[in-house]
């Protein structure tokens, strides 16, 4: 299996160290420019910095307060940046393993003359032909032009068993810094220098590349226009306060200014993002924009392929039944002998059934004589003691019994065609002229989707089926796995016909494929996840690419996206209602003095306006670092409804950012109060 | 706070109630250019303002175009309403022979009665020849209000169409809201008011001598029409400067009833008729419910804190529960000013029926911060629903993300483009009003206009700017506006108050009408429900409450506090 997504230990110094040194590398104002909120923040800490270095000079006893107003400020800063240093650091973790394999690889090119010449894998240009063979690492994305190999993909994927890489078909596309392990192939690079897949989830990873995603960008101009407003109220108040004679410093009104502004969001935005491609990238899935994770939060409709998405794959014994005066285990034994040399899935599946649900043993005698499956006979079965078992496709061995089609018992028509019916296939046994039974044959959904469904369901999303079947075994297919609809016998068109229609009537489609006839459907659909077994073409008209190649992946995919948008409304919506309780300790501080009358205002009963002013900051400082494995972890995610997600969502983190404040500030400032820091 | 006042209050609102349904889907009818009852009547007259001026009706406009046309009517109202006023000593209908208005008050003047504002920093009786009345202010109120209701249809047909550049045509919804639905009303409103008492006469004023013996000018003139679409088009403009509290403007109980009523009519019906044209009566009805539920705790806290008094004059041995009377008409006690101070300002009307600066310092927060809250509840016709909306959009920003999705609003999606306009209009009245109180009350000359010293004085300025930049138009009294300053000044808060308002929402009108109309899917934000009129309460009071409060806090807080420790100023 691959590896399981484990998300590193929040506290590993080997991330910390490394992170608090780049915090401080990205206290830069060109860097922080990015972050509107921070670099307001920022501002703001350098003028009173000033002020602080202005007050030790001319008025020490009021250096103080300053002093430790700009302390904070500065640490609310470098919290923020904090934040983003910690999700880039574990990103990064992630990512340098795959690195580590990618440097210092030497390819041996094919040069036009036929020659082969060593070169160094980031010199690779592409459409260079390279030759690997067993025990060379492949030196970037490629297609396979000549020759089969099996590789070794486990760096990437973490499966470790062998997969096979050969010329043509769907399964030609190979990775960077994954191992050959038998024979020789040809490979022709497909990627340029640095866009591979390895580079691009590097790319997205750290900060420096990452580009703002569209609601990223969105919920950053709410941010700044409160910022704006914040700023604007500040500067105001000091000419307000001016007409009743109180003359605001710029210490306090600076306190104001960065307590009201969205810090808390503003810090952590950016660490929400990076941690929610981590989180993608822990589930082996690659995604080439951060703008395909936000979409797949947005997904309207999934594409599902019936075939080891929804069910097994292959189809499987589920009952043996018996006709006339045959009982149930002697069809069962019958079968199970004449599925002896029976070595597909199907067979083997009838042999569990008879013996494990029938308890027969397979016996030890050899078979006198094998009957193996043919397209012409469309039977199989064994000779054996004298007996002559058959078992295979009805009208094939009614046939073989010599028995007319219409001189079958009725019984026996109707068990198949009842199994017909439900979407299952019916294999008639018999042995010699005697017609035994029936066996039941059928697409197993795999335990446990239908309970998935039925929570995406409950989310909104629709589930399609995608099926070469015929309708009515899709349509039973369907009903038993309880998918909202299905395209029965799709073709790649089909399929990108119905998300054209889909995406018309502004529905938002994820699809996973790995063939390059899906390669059209992929780039069409919102959200294409391609195989990372399937060929080029579906990788590069995909917008992720899975690692492990598992279909149900969509949805874990659709599940993180979601998780994504959660946490950046959940902290948004927190942020903004804590600045409800810092009025109530500031502006009662700020005009006590003048209006004693409003300490009416002060309800948390903070102990003095410098002490509250103080708190105030102090609380928005570290409410930020306290907030920061929520925001890598993302919050907790559920299947439900809207409304139900925002019940609870809203009570948690509206009513608690309301309520939670009032009582920070009010411990800060009796921990204030009794260090006398005031 | 006595059962009698609660059951007056509750009456109204449900007479309110009452008429929102049929005069919702009126208008829904009549911006959907169907057939309606007055049609056989009006529609050969609409097709015939078509002709005369070239407009083909059944070209519609882009938001750009549809804006452009709405601000040159604006303008083109402006230059008239200025011009009669400067001109008004050499045009008819002067019986008093009243001079040519100043220029900076003309300014205010125009640009007051354009922005559906009505700030008056004139006396009507004393400054205004019937004509300028009927002709310039009356005229704008009939405009400004049809304005309005244009911008708030075109916004509801963005989010009713789907991928669309177009909007509808500005000449047609302006014209259909003033032929279809304002002046019929106000013909009728007109009526009932002369019916009641109302002067409508082209006579100059009356002189009569008292029972001592003085000679007493009794200002008359058409006051009934005007009358009704100051209340109708939320408008608030009095004939005379007391406003609403003259027994001419109204005379009876009934009067004042029907005043407040005629006010939240069209306003409340309007959002109604939003429901329906993009397909959601029940989003109507949420929006309207917030509305109330905001409203209505507004008229209690002013009426509980106008009950309660002043304790230092029941210390003074007044009789406490006889409340605080200052300022108010005793034909209409408490509870009925308490109504009419909460719906002025919760509408965007500005009509007072009672002085809002003798109000208490909690009884006098109220108005003003319903006005900074930006008139929403229900607000002015049109501008109120507009102005609601981009609250919805913002809320549904915000608290949108928690569910896991790109924040839908009736399945328009809501992304960065829209909320650099929503943040655009959202930053227009903090700027506005906390702008020209912070320089007011820094400028010495400005502050020699204030009536009162301390906070109160403060007060009069916030207000001032609140009202102008909200295009309320309610004045709280005390403070002397008519000055070069404070006509320059609060003339600028209303032109951007209204105007650098309403292009950034029709700006993401133009968005969202291009936008695919998402079908709702139970992963679709519910904006439906009660859940969402506490989320949308909640966000319109925070982000109000956040902006306004350290200013609210020097003024009528601070006011209230200290009374309760027996100092007024």
């Amino acid at each position: 299996m691959s590896h399981k997504p484990v998300a590193p230990s929040l506290v590993d110094p080997a991330i910390l160290i490394p992170a608090a040194r780049d915090a401080v590398l990205k206290l830069d104002p060109r860097k922080l420019v990015r972050n509107p909120v921070i670099f307001v923040t920022e501002a703001v800490a350098v003028v009173v910095t000033v002020l602080f270095l202005r007050d030790l000079w001319a008025r020490p006893a009021e250096a103080g307060f300053s002093g430790q107003i700009a302390a904070w400020l500065w640490f609310t800063v470098i919290f923020a940046t904090f934040a983003e240093a910690v999700a880039e650091g574990r990103g990064r973790a992630q990512a340098d393993s795959l690195k580590r394999t990618k440097s210092d690889l030497t390819a041996r090119r094919l040069a036009a003359n036929g020659e082969i010449e060593p070169i160094p894998a980031t010199m690779l240009k592409i459409g260079d032909v390279v030759i690997v063979e067993a025990g060379e690492l492949i030196p970037s994305d490629g297609e396979v032009v000549e020759g089969a190999a099996s590789v070794n993909e486990s760096a990437i994927t973490g499966e470790s068993a062998p997969v096979i890489r050969e010329s043509g078909g769907d399964r030609s596309a190979v990775t960077g810094g994954t191992q050959v392990l038998s024979d020789m192939i040809k490979v022709k690079i497909t990627v340029a220098p640095g866009s591979s897949f390895v580079d691009r989830m590097i790319g997205l990873i750290e900060g420096a590349q990452r580009q703002k995603t569209p609601n990223e960008i969105a919920l950053s101009i709410l941010l700044s226009g409160l910022t704006l407003i914040f700023l604007f109220v500040a500067v105001t108040i000091w000419g307000l306060a001016g007409y009743s004679g109180t003359v605001l410093s710029v210490t306090v009104l600076a306190a104001l200014l960065v307590t009201l502004i969205p810090t808390t969001i503003g810090g952590l935005l950016s660490a929400i993002g990076i941690a929610g491609m981590d989180r993608l990238v822990r589930f082996n899935v690659i995604a080439t924009s951060g703008r395909a994770v936000e979409a797949a939060g947005d997904v309207d409709t999934l594409l599902l392929d019936k075939t080891g998405t929804i069910t097994f794959g292959n189809r499987m014994a589920t009952d043996f039944v018996a006709i006339s005066d045959v009982t149930p285990g002697e069809v069962a034994e019958a079968a199970l002998l004449a599925s002896l040399a029976d070595d597909t899935p199907e067979g083997r599946s009838i042999a569990a059934l008879a013996t494990g649900e029938y308890g027969f043993k397979a016996p030890t005698r050899e078979a006198d004589a094998v009957v193996p499956f043919a397209a012409e006979t469309r039977l199989s079965g064994v000779d054996l003691a004298g007996r002559r078992l058959r078992k295979g496709a009805v009208d094939a061995v009614l046939k073989f019994a010599g028995i007319a089609h219409s001189d079958a018992p009725a019984e026996f028509h109707q068990a198949v065609e009842r199994i017909a019916r439900t979407g299952g296939t019916p294999l008639a046994v018999a042995d010699g002229s005697r017609l035994l039974g029936v066996i039941h044959l059928k697409d197993v959904v795999k335990p446990g989707i239908k309970e998935r469904f039925a929570a995406l369901r409950a989310m909104g999303i629709r589930t399609v089926m995608v099926t070469g079947d015929n309708p009515v075994t899709a349509a039973a297919i369907a009903s038993e796995a309880g998918v909202d609809d299905f395209l029965a016998q799709a073709t790649p068109e089909d399929k990108l016909a119905f998300i054209r229609r889909e995406q018309q009537g502004g529905r938002l489609i994820a699809m996973c494929g790995d063939g390059t006839n899906d390669a059209p459907a992929l780039a069409q659909a919102d959200v294409g996840v391609a195989m990372q077994t399937g060929t080029q073409a579906a990788r590069e008209a995909a917008n992720m690419v899975d690692l492990d190649s598992s279909p149900t992946k969509l949805i874990e995919i659709v599940e993180i996206g979601k998780q994504l948008l959660m946490t950046r409304g959940s902290l948004t919506t927190f942020s903004i209602a804590n600045d409800v309780a810092k009025y109530f300790a500031i502006i009662p501080a700020l005009f006590v003095a003048t209006y004693p009358a409003l300490d009416a205002l002060n309800i948390m009963g903070l102990s003095s306006p410098q002490s509250a002013i103080l708190s105030a900051v102090i609380f928005n400082a570290l409410i930020i670092v306290a907030l920061i494995p929520l925001a890598l972890k993302g919050v907790p995610y559920r299947a439900a409804a809207a409304s139900s997600l925002l019940r609870r969502n809203l009570l948690i983190y509206g009513l608690g950012g309301l309520v939670l404040p009032f009582a920070g500030i009010k411990a800060i400032d009796v921990a204030v109060t009794a260090l006398n820091l005031v | 706070m006595t059962i009698i006042g609660w059951l007056q209050i509750s009456l109204l609102f449900l007479a309110v109630l009452a008429v929102i349904k049929p005069l919702g889907l009126y208008m829904a009818g009549v911006f959907a250019g169907e057939r309606t009852l007055l049609s056989p009547l009006l529609a050969p007259i609409e097709r015939g303002f078509y002709r005369l001026a070239g407009v083909d009706q059944t070209r519609e406009q882009g938001w750009l175009g549809y804006t452009l046309a709405m601000l040159a009517l604006s303008l083109a109202g402006f230059i008239l309403l200025y011009g009669i006023l400067r001109l008004q000593a050499y045009l008819p209908l002067n019986p008093q022979g009243f001079a040519n208005v100043p220029a900076d008050l003309a300014f205010n003047t125009a640009v007051s009665f354009v922005t559906n504002t009505n700030w008056q920093n004139y006396a009507g009786e004393t400054t205004m020849s019937h004509f300028s009345q009927m002709a310039g202010l009356t005229v704008q109120n009939f405009l400004s209000a049809a304005t309005g209701m244009a911008m708030a249809v075109a916004l509801t047909r963005a989010f009713a169409r789907s991928q669309v550049s177009v909007i509808g045509n500005f000449w047609v919804d302006f014209t259909r809201a003033t032929l279809y639905v304002l002046l019929p009303i106000s013909l009728l409103m007109a009526v009932v008011f002369v019916s009641m008492g109302v002067p409508q006469t082209l006579d100059a004023s009356a002189t009569a001598t008292t029972l001592e013996g003085a000679q007493q000018t009794i200002a008359l003139g058409p006051v009934a029409s005007q009358e009704a679409i100051k209340q109708l088009g939320t408008n608030g403009g009095g004939f005379f400067n007391a406003n609403a509290a003259h027994p001419f403007e109204n005379p009876t109980a009934f009067s004042n009833y029907l005043n407040i009523f005629a006010m939240l009519s069209i306003s409340s019906a309007l959002v109604y008729t939003f429901g329906q044209m993009v397909g959601s009566r029940r989003q109507g009805w949420t929006l309207l419910a917030t509305m109330a539920i905001l409203l209505i705790a507004g008229v209690g806290l002013v009426y509980w804190a106008e009950t309660q008094g002043n304790p230092i004059l029941g210390a003074l041995g007044l009789d406490p529960a006889q409340g605080n009377m200052e300022g108010k008409e005793v034909r209409f006690g408490q509870a009925m000013t308490a109504l009419y101070a909460a719906v002025t300002t919760g509408l965007s009307d500005g009509g007072v029926n009672g002085m809002h600066g003798s109000l208490t310092g909690l009884g006098g927060l109220v108005p003003m911060f319903l006005i900074q809250l930006g008139e929403v509840l229900p607000g002015g016709v049109g501008s109120g629903l507009y102005g609601m909306i981009v609250f919805a959009i913002l809320s549904v920003f915000v608290a949108g993300l928690m569910v896991g999705r790109t924040p839908e609003f009736l399945g328009k999606k809501i992304e960065g483009r829209e909320m650099k306009f929503v943040m655009l209009a959202v930053l227009i009245l903090p700027l506005a009003i906390l702008g020209f109180t912070a320089v007011s009350a820094m400028l010495p000359f400005a502050v020699a206009s204030v009536g009162t010293g301390g906070p109160h004085g403060l007060s009069e300025i916030l207000y001032a700017f609140t009202s102008a930049a909200g295009n309320n138009g309610s004045a709280f009294g005390g403070l002397s506006g008519n000055t070069p300053w404070y006509n320059t000044a609060l003339g600028i808060a209303m032109l951007v108050g209204r105007f650098a308002y309403v292009v950034p929402v029709m700006a993401i009108a133009g968005s969202l009408a291009g936008k695919v109309k998402l079908p709702t899917s139970a992963g679709t934000f519910p904006t439906d429900t009660p859940l969402f009129v506490g989320l949308l309460i909640g966000i319109i009071l925070i982000l109000g409450g956040l902006q306004f409060f350290p200013a609210l806090a020097l003024g009528p807080i601070v006011e209230h506090f200290a009374m309760l420790a027996g100092q007024t100023f």
